[in-house]
């Protein structure tokens, strides 16, 4: 197979439920691949990690000099936006969420995940099997996101037409013509911006205990977000906080359910569940492909990244990768050395990264008893569309 | 061999990190013998980097700092008994209780301390501390949460600025004196030395700097009143914490007939002791700030670091190589990594910035507070010092151990504007500071004159 394709190989849908044999042949290829459409693939650990820690990298889509389907006019979140202004965006961000300016805030939320879990739990139906998206591994993140930021949680099915639409801007599908994807995106995107801004103004003066209220409420005049900063942010950590950590969790029993030997050592060692979720961060992670941009040309493994190309940082093949972690194809719940990239790693490093790993330990946590008897009612299960932030769509079980 | 290597006696002299990570890989490499780990201190292994952070702000209790034991080394702890002597022929360590220890393969890992007032009535004054062990770190936070008038710190090198930064923050009036022209100037060089000084003064220190203490103060009662300095002042205060940089433990050794003098003990690449002529032993490691080695990356010449990573790092080699057979055997090579918090900033160091002739800022800026400084030698990149960028270390790191051209290529998004004007790096020479750097490079002088020991008889 020529190398050129694999990009393309690994985004059609057709690879969904496997595209780990696609990485393998990328870092045997590579493990820096030109494509034919001009962008390139990276595949291997090393160069992967040496890229994201690399200040000439840009995750800004309007470093890209090479022609793109679609020229929208998006405010960039921190997540595509460089130093200094990602610093001073991300900064302000996690005044309200993590250490130094609230470093219990997360933490803080185990009990109340526990809690809402348990509720899922309890209200899983009898009649029919249980889909683990639909009826606990999406709900779970979106309930506690919307507590974090102070969104009702009634609006839910409206940010989630909203967030469908965003997040297929967020693919790539090498070849297609995604304009109207994108126009589709641009509408979704205002409109949950102008829905978080109301919320947000409804705060100001009167602070709850959340995030946007904290953002509205900040005394400091230097440490406040514009209306326009604040709308792209909240959309940002609103979005991100539940389309990735559905993945994880369903990918997590998914994963069990396939080796039960698993399942029979977390129940057995139920401290081992911290590690497991970061077997399963390198394993089966949520997010598999970062764009980046290089700002000048940028040689690695011998291979020169020319300035303004689309390059592809293949984070699920570098978790693969046999330089790096021995038996990369294995899952073991207990490894130790296990540096993976599932949450990216340098400046971008998962901002969520805490609050993803609460809700893992505790919905798999919560979850092991009932998987000890259940079984796939179909395996592969049917995968969402979305090459970038892969998962199943649905995953049906019988408990 | 490989069998032989696994068995027998060994004794690991150091109970701190050094010690306890190479006990543990000792066992870990499948080492079966007995192992004796002796300590002059009588705790277990504790960590030290908290005692002048966290627990100078009574965020952790200097008890809770425990080290974590990643395994049982399943050794006899010898704690609270300092070794004395070395007899190397007879292969026995000497202890301060008259017992001594025989071993097969020994393990130096006595580290530093801190180092004293040098004028010892100055020094026994109520309220002069020196900040190194659990002791110094609780009398020294109970004395700050009794709200003293004003500390005096002496010396403004890591640990001088990280107390300063600490009191400041716990509201009290601090006076640092700095022998030389900036705070962290010996370990940094001129350019961020500055912006540590304003850093100091923004945060309400008062900073003097190109002076030097030169008498402690009591009143009739031995109780810490000042210092005068060199330049006619005098400082009132009420709390001393004497910060001139460490002093190594090797004076036990002095009769050893090992290359050990007051820049720690010399040793190979393999952590293998010298001998005074320059001879390597094989039965004798050094790991840890103790020792001094040579690094390829920085001409060869022997470096001495007192930097937790190094301690790890070269533990982990000494116990490898102490249990392995000679072509098995790994050369210790990491590259000095330190960080430090004061005053809000973390602060950063890859690579060794005293070894270098120009600097360039590659990545924000000194009025921004957060930068990427890269230092050059002769042409290639020798070091990086971050600013509240500590993600950027990485990148730096692999320009450092690829001798990457100096100044380093353009390109990045927060690239500084100056990032293409070499400036002189400005490393003071040490002996004008009033602390000891961390990082030092100690060049091939041997530590004591060469002088062939006649066998008697």
């Amino acid at each position: 197979m020529a190398p050129g394709t694999l990009l393309a190989r690994i985004t059609d849908y057709a690879s969904r439920p496997d595209p780990y044999p696609l990485y393998a042949r990328a870092r045997a290829a590579g493990p820096v691949l030109r494509q034919d459409d001009g962008s390139f693939l990276v595949g291997g650990y090393h160069e992967i990690a040496a890229l994201l820690h690399d200040p000439r990298m840009s995750a800004d889509e309007r470093a890209r000099t090479t022609p793109t389907p679609y020229e929208g006019s998006r405010d960039a979140s921190f997540l595509r936006l460089d130093d200094p202004e990602h610093h001073r965006l991300r900064t302000l961000a996690m005044r309200p969420f993590g250490p130094p300016h609230s470093p219990h805030r997360v933490d803080a939320m185990r009990g109340e995940i526990a809690r809402i879990t348990e509720e899922l739990l309890a209200g899983l139906p009898a009649d029919r099997p249980v889909d683990i998206v639909d009826d606990f591994a999406y709900p779970l993140p979106v309930i506690v996101i919307c507590r974090l930021l102070g969104v009702p949680r009634e609006d839910e099915p409206r940010f989630r037409a909203w967030s469908d639409a965003l997040v297929a801007t967020a693919d790539i599908r090498p070849g297609e013509d995604t304009t109207e994807v994108e126009r589709a995106g641009d509408r979704a995107g205002a409109e949950l911006r102008q829905y978080l801004l109301d919320l947000a103004e409804r705060r100001r003066g009167r602070p709850a205990d959340d995030m946007l209220s904290a953002f509205v409420n900040e005394p400091d005049p230097s440490l406040r977000l514009t209306s326009q900063e604040l709308a792209v942010t909240a959309a940002l950590l609103l979005i991100a906080g539940h389309e990735t950590t559905v993945n994880l969790i369903t990918n997590g029993v998914l994963t069990l359910l396939r080796g039960p030997e698993h399942l029979r050592r977390l129940s057995r060692e139920p401290g081992l569940l911290p590690v497991a979720v970061e077997e399963l961060l390198r394993y089966e992670p949520p997010v598999h492909l970062r764009e980046r941009v290089p700002l000048v040309d940028i040689e690695v493994a011998g291979t020169t990244l020319p300035a303004g190309t689309s390059v592809m940082l293949a984070l699920a093949s570098g978790n693969r990768d046999s330089r790096r972690f021995p038996d990369p194809d294995r899952f073991d719940p207990g490894r130790a050395d296990n540096e993976h990239l599932g949450f990216g790693s340098g400046i971008h490093l998962c901002y969520g990264a805490p609050l993803a790993r609460i809700e893992a330990q505790t919905a798999l946590g919560a979850l092991l008893p009932r998987l000890r008897t259940a079984r796939l009612v179909e395996d592969p299960p049917p995968y969402r569309q979305n090459a970038m932030l892969r998962g199943p769509r649905h995953l049906r079980v019988r408990l | 061999m490989a069998g032989e290597a696994r068995d027998g006696r060994i004794v690991v002299v150091g109970a701190s990190l050094a010690g306890l990570r190479a006990a543990e890989t000792l066992r870990d490499e499948g080492f079966t013998g007995s192992l004796t780990v002796v300590g002059d201190e009588p705790h277990p292994p504790y960590d030290r980097p908290p005692l002048s952070k966290q627990v100078l702000l009574d965020e952790a209790p200097a008890d809770s700092t425990g080290l974590p034991v990643r395994r049982d080394p399943d050794a006899e702890w010898r704690l609270g008994v300092a070794a004395t002597g070395l007899d190397p022929l007879a292969r026995r360590v000497l202890l301060a209780d008259g017992e001594s220890l025989p071993y097969d393969r020994l393990l130096i890992a006595t580290g530093t301390r801190a180092r004293p007032w040098p004028d010892p009535a100055g020094a026994a004054l109520d309220g002069v501390f020196t900040l190194r062990t659990r002791e110094d770190a609780t009398g020294l936070a109970a004395r700050l949460a009794a709200g003293p008038g004003r500390v005096l710190v002496v010396g403004a090198g890591f640990t001088g600025s990280e107390i300063a930064s600490a009191c400041r923050k716990r509201g009290l009036q601090v006076t640092v004196a700095e022998r030389g022209p900036d705070p962290l100037v010996g370990a940094l060089g001129g350019t961020l030395s500055r912006l540590a000084a304003l850093m100091h003064r923004e945060h309400g220190v008062d900073l003097r700097c190109g002076v030097t203490v030169t008498a402690l103060l009591g009143d009739g009662a031995g109780r810490f009143t000042g210092a005068d300095l060199s330049d006619g002042t005098r400082v009132e205060a009420d709390v001393c914490v004497v910060a001139l940089g460490a002093v190594r433990n090797v004076e036990w050794l002095a009769e050893s007939g090992l290359a050990a003098g007051p820049r720690g003990i010399a040793c190979d690449a393999g952590c293998r002791a010298f001998t005074r002529y320059g001879i390597v032993t094989d039965d004798i490691f050094v790991a840890g700030d103790v020792s001094r080695f040579p690094h390829p990356l920085f001409g060869y010449q022997m470096l001495s670091l007192e930097h937790w990573g190094n301690a790890v790092a070269q533990a982990e080699v000494a116990a490898h190589n102490m249990v392995s057979p000679g072509p098995l055997r790994r050369p210790h090579l990491s590259l000095p990594v330190f960080w430090s918090t004061q005053f809000g900033l973390n602060i950063k160091s890859v690579g060794v910035p005293t070894y270098s002739d120009h600097i360039v800022i590659a990545q924000g800026s000194l009025e921004a507070g957060r930068l990427a400084m890269v230092y050059g030698y002769r042409g290639r990149v020798t070091a990086a010092v971050t600013v509240d960028m500590a993600k950027s270390v990485d990148y730096y790191r692999h320009l450092i151990e690829t001798a990457a051209p100096f100044p380093p290529p353009p390109g990045a998004a927060d690239r500084a504007l100056t990032a293409d004007i070499p400036l002189p790096s400005d490393v003071p020479d040490p002996k004008g500071l009033s602390h000891e750097p961390v990082v030092a490079l100690t060049g091939h002088l041997p530590d004591r004159a060469l002088m062939v020991v006649q066998p008697p008889g």
